[in-house]
């Protein structure tokens, strides 16, 4: 283990400059905008025609979305740090600490075709029913029945990104225990939340009768996963795809929760490098002091109270630069697999534990983002 | 013997037709009587029998069939030795003719009765009910009062088995089901009998609809289940329960088990066919007795199991519930949408188009090709995004773990991409309306950009030359597009509309956006719709063909009033072109001289084709598309004509002919000959 040391970097300004800010999160450069000096007469006339011809249809706004991934680059060069938001505020504390410390695995999910928050109770006995049918292969249950499981549908009031986002749901699997003098409510076996947060580009493309929930995240038994996600998919009519969160990505994470700011960090910063070679893998783990983290961020960050492509870049490659000096290894030529700071950890493999509840906005906020482009 | 025949025969003849299948019964028994003269034929070869011999055999059967039946009708005699053989003489004729030309339904209703009755006795009622084969149909009342007798408890247990086990196996054949839905109730109550059970069942699993479903009912087959453990019948009816109320019961098939009922119609098996040969329709009853394999698929290497499409399932709880305070009995009642379970032809989709449920999952449609005909014309963008999203997502997940070492995963990928490309035709038709729309829009722009401003100011093209150039080489473009997809379809007739439809847009650039532009279609399009077998193809290629004439006249006209040689005058190509086309179109339709030029038929091919005349055998009454045009014509008109004589259509009664077709909308080819044919030169 490598302690690096905050003599590292040589302009080292030790003063973290955090403003507050605007609950926007994703701030899309518009370069079209900037770039044409005027719009000739013949462009207007086109652009009119433009509105005209072309309804406002979501599937159309949808094909707009997907010519603007193409044209510029797929991940947005700039993300604003992630702040303390004051919608999460209203969340049910007991809630909030009930998903943090515990590993999710996460999931890209297509907007649910005429999913109702007015039907939670409903839905809970009919998948209650469904798993009870699933797991006697063949013995019919009648819906509404007592099975020895117990499906709970509920609301995570606030936890949204904007007004606009739809809100968060929660579903638990418990099991009941069989003698009725014992607490009912038995232990939890499964659980699984859909949030939405920051989700506008992909609301815009859909039309009412959709429900956006492109993030889940699951805790529990992967044969529970399948059961549920089934039931979800033929429901919904959705679809759920694995999310793996690739390099580029997890060195965004590193950068964005090492800028954040913590009254007192819980845990260190922790990267691993994964060497593809055989026979074994080999991993190399390097972790830091969290303030030194802090420190080495503060030393490559420019722009107040946003991270840049530029400022992530330079931040890693600090930390390459300082492995070699010492071990003559690049860390460039592996792959990074896993960071953990004292905001939340997260694994390639699509595996992600929050840790700090002032930003668990801001990094679902960032896996929304994620799963918004993986189905889109 | 011969008059009570013949009152026999006037009395099913008599017997008021019921309702709208009237028509059916009357037709099968028409195909029965051709039969009957076919193995006639037959027999007179071989046998070299006179016919008149094999005539009277027949009518003796006939007539001994009348004896046997009355003689059952009227009871058992209880004085006469001879009765044993007197039975069996008349059950032996019954028989024969059940098994080898079936029995009229008189004849059913009559036997029917009299095995549930059990006046015979037992053994008497199995013989009898085994031979209950009909010639074409079962009328509904019939199986109502033989119903009706198993409340009575005449018969035995073995009887009622058999009953039932005939009821599945002629479920088919029962001319109407209304009358006996209503006994829903009664059947259910069997359920409770062990023996009967399995084949209640069966008659339930056919039987149901979505109004029997009721809560109690499905409490108590869950009692059943609950008794009898996991009986595959019981499985069924519950699946089939759950189909249509999923809200009310839950239920997860095993795996591997595809058949859920004994096959009930065993007995029967050649009989059947023979029935639904006499009835000449396909046989929809195997599927039914299978749940869809697809219904128990084994989860796979990964949860996502539904990389095969899904399954067609009727939108079931995310529509009911998204209803607010709609209570359980609203939901049982609600029968004003159509099942898709139900949908099986293309007149029921035009019929319920307006009211028709949507699968639950979306990608069902794939495997459905009258629901891609109705997602292809459904502006529902709903529809069109769980389409999206499902198949987006479908595609980049398979993509992503295809391995080509797995066998199996591979060949089911290949298989799944194999329906999406059968399913392309459809895809082909909305890229070409696509395309039909940028050009409809492109066209809009310019036109308007010419009022606005004479000079193009664009980055991209300079002069109106050049987006001329650009607008031409995009209709080029779909012009080998189109002659491409013609071949890999086979020149689909739908495939041909869409094309068309794209030309009825380029035609008529010049007058409708005053753009100076024409592009004629490629030859592969022109001559597929000249010769297509479709009339409406015909019509819009007239159409086409009329437009064109309309524009390039138009042109031309402007060309020699302006008298300079502007860079958007015509070449002189594509009037010959346009030429070209109007020779052959003229030649096809009207002066019966096609391909005057430039086609060489080798003379052998045409005499053993018997068409050495060809050259005279096309034009408006020999067209293929409209052959059956000229014949209704003559029947129309000269309905006392022995024969139909197309040749007779000249002069005079070409005229007519023409009229005739106007008349029946073939407003395209009236505009074209009006516009393109001197009508001095009438052949």
């Amino acid at each position: 283990m490598l302690r690096v040391g905050p003599g590292l970097a040589a302009d080292f300004i030790f003063c973290p400059v955090v403003r507050s800010f605007s609950l926007q999160y994703l701030c899309l450069e518009t370069m079209d905008s900037c770039d044409t000096p005027e719009s000739t007469p013949r462009q207007r006339a086109s652009s009119r025609l433009k509105d005209y011809f072309i309804g406002a249809t979501p599937l159309q706004k949808r094909l707009e979305s997907v010519r603007r991934q193409t044209s510029f680059v797929p991940t947005p060069p700039r993300r604003k740090i992630p702040q303390c938001s004051q919608l999460q505020e209203d969340v049910d504390p007991q809630k909030v600490a009930f998903l943090l410390h515990k590993q999710w695995t996460l999931y890209s999910l297509t907007p649910l075709y005429k999913f109702s928050y007015t039907n939670l109770k409903e839905y809970s006995k009919l998948l209650g029913a469904f798993i009870a049918a699933e797991k006697q292969k063949g013995l019919a249950v009648e819906v509404g029945e007592d099975f020895n499981i117990k499906v709970i549908f509920s609301a995570l009031l606030g936890m949204k990104g904007t007004q606009r986002d739809p809100e968060a749901f929660l579903v638990q699997i418990l099991s009941k225990s069989q003698l009725p003098s014992e607490n009912r409510e038995g232990k939890v076996l499964w659980t699984g939340w859909f949030c939405c947060i920051f989700g506008d580009s992909l609301l815009e493309t859909v039309s009412e009768d959709f429900t956006c929930l492109p993030l889940f995240l699951a805790n529990g038994a992967e044969t529970n996963t399948a059961m549920i996600g089934t039931w979800f998919q033929k429901t919904f009519d959705c679809y759920f795809s694995p999310l793996a969160i690739n390099a580029y990505n997890l060195s965004w994470m590193a950068a964005m929760w090492t800028a954040c700011k913590m009254d007192h960090y819980m845990a260190t910063t922790e990267f691993l490098w994964s060497v593809p070679c055989s026979p074994q893998r080999l991993d190399i783990s390097y972790a830091i002091h969290p303030e030194d983290a802090k420190a080495l961020w503060d030393s490559v960050h420019k722009t107040p109270g946003e991270v840049t492509q530029e400022e992530v870049d330079l931040f890693m490659d600090c930390l390459y630069s300082h492995f070699h000096r010492h071990f003559k290894i690049h860390l460039s030529a592996t792959r990074l697999v896993r960071v953990s700071t004292s905001v939340a950890s997260a694994h390639t493999d699509g595996k992600i534990k929050i840790l700090c509840h002032k930003y668990l906005i801001g990094v679902l906020a960032y896996l929304t983002e994620l799963a918004i482009f993986q189905i889109e | 013997m011969s008059s009570q025949k013949r009152v026999k025969n006037s009395q099913s003849q008599g017997k008021p037709s019921q309702s709208s299948n009237s028509y059916q019964t009357n037709l099968s028994a028409w195909k029965v009587k051709e039969d009957l003269s076919d193995s006639k034929s037959i027999s007179k070869h071989g046998q070299n029998n006179p016919v008149e011999d094999y005539e009277h055999a027949d009518d003796k059967a006939e007539d001994a069939l009348q004896i046997a039946v009355r003689y059952f009708e009227k009871g058992p005699t209880k004085t006469s030795r001879s009765k044993d053989k007197t039975l069996e003489k008349h059950l032996k004729t019954v028989e024969n003719v059940a098994w080898k030309n079936g029995l009229a339904p008189e004849g059913i209703d009559v036997l029917l009765n009299v095995a549930l009755s059990g006046k015979f006795g037992s053994a008497v009622s199995t013989q009898i009910l085994k031979c209950m084969i009909p010639a074409t149909l079962i009328s509904e009342d019939s199986v109502v009062k033989a119903v009706s007798w198993l409340c009575v408890g005449r018969c035995s247990g073995n009887t009622k088995v058999l009953f039932y086990r005939w009821l599945v196996a002629m479920f088919d054949f029962i001319d109407h089901k209304e009358q006996i839905n209503l006994l829903y109730g009664f059947f259910f109550a069997s359920l409770q009998d062990d023996a009967l059970c399995p084949y209640v069942c069966h008659l339930l699993y056919l039987l149901t609809k979505k109004e029997n479903v009721k809560p109690f009912r499905v409490r108590k087959l869950l009692d059943l289940q609950a008794k009898m453990g996991m009986q595959p019948h019981l499985q069924a009816l519950l699946s089939l329960y759950k189909f249509f109320a999923p809200a009310l019961i839950s239920v997860s098939l095993p795996v591997r088990r595809k058949i859920y009922f004994k096959n009930s119609e065993n007995l029967w098996k050649t009989a059947l066919l023979a029935v639904r040969q006499r009835n000449q329709r396909p046989s929809p009853e195997p599927l039914k007795l299978m749940l869809g394999p697809a219904n128990a698929r084994p989860v796979k290497r990964k949860w996502n199991s539904h990389s095969v499409i899904p399954v067609l399932n009727s939108s079931s709880c995310s529509k009911e519930c998204g209803k607010k305070g709609m209570s359980l009995s609203d939901y049982l009642s609600s029968n004003g949408s159509f099942p898709l379970e139900q949908l099986k032809s293309f007149p029921q989709l035009l019929q319920n188009i307006h009211c028709l449920e949507l699968p639950s999952q979306m990608g069902a449609v794939l495997n459905n090709s009258l629901l891609l005909h109705y997602i292809n014309c459904v502006k529902d963008e709903s529809v069109l995004l769980r389409l999206y999203h499902w198949l987006s997502q479908t595609l980049q997940e398979e993509c992503i773990w295809y391995k080509v070492d797995n066998y199996e995963h591979g060949k089911e990928f290949t298989n799944f991409l194999d329906t999406i490309i059968r399913a392309e035709c459809f895809l082909q038709c909305s890229v070409l309306q696509s395309l039909k729309e940028l050009l409809q829009n492109w066209l809009l722009c310019l036109s308007v950009d010419i009022h606005v401003k004479p000079v193009m100011n664009s980055p991209l093209e300079t002069t109106l030359g050049g987006s001329m150039n650009s607008v031409s080489e995009l209709i080029r473009y779909v012009g080998w597009l189109s002659t491409t997809a013609m071949r890999l379809e086979s020149n689909s007739t739908f495939l041909l509309h869409f094309i068309l439809d794209f030309y009825e847009k380029v035609c008529d650039v010049y007058i409708s956006y005053n753009l100076p532009l024409v592009v004629l279609f490629p030859p592969g399009i022109f001559y597929s719709a000249l010769l297509s077998l479709d009339s409406s193809i015909l019509n819009q290629l007239c159409y086409i063909m009329h437009r064109y004439r309309t524009n390039l006249t138009a042109a031309k006209k402007n060309e020699l009033v302006q008298k300079t040689k502007s860079e958007f005058n015509f070449s002189n190509k594509t009037y010959q072109e346009f030429n070209h086309y109007l020779t052959a179109m003229v030649g096809c339709l009207w002066t019966s001289k096609p391909f005057q030029k430039g086609l060489y038929i080798d003379p052998e091919v045409l005499e053993k084709a018997g068409v050495a005349q060809y050259k005279s055998s096309l034009n408006l009454v020999y067209h293929p598309a409209l052959l059956s045009y000229a014949a209704s014509f003559l029947l129309q008109e000269w309905p006392e004509e022995r024969t139909v004589n197309l040749s007779s259509i000249r002069g005079k009664k070409w005229n007519w002919y023409l009229d005739y077709l106007f008349s029946e909308g073939f407003q395209g080819l009236k505009l074209f000959i009006r516009s393109s044919i001197h009508r001095s030169s009438v052949p």
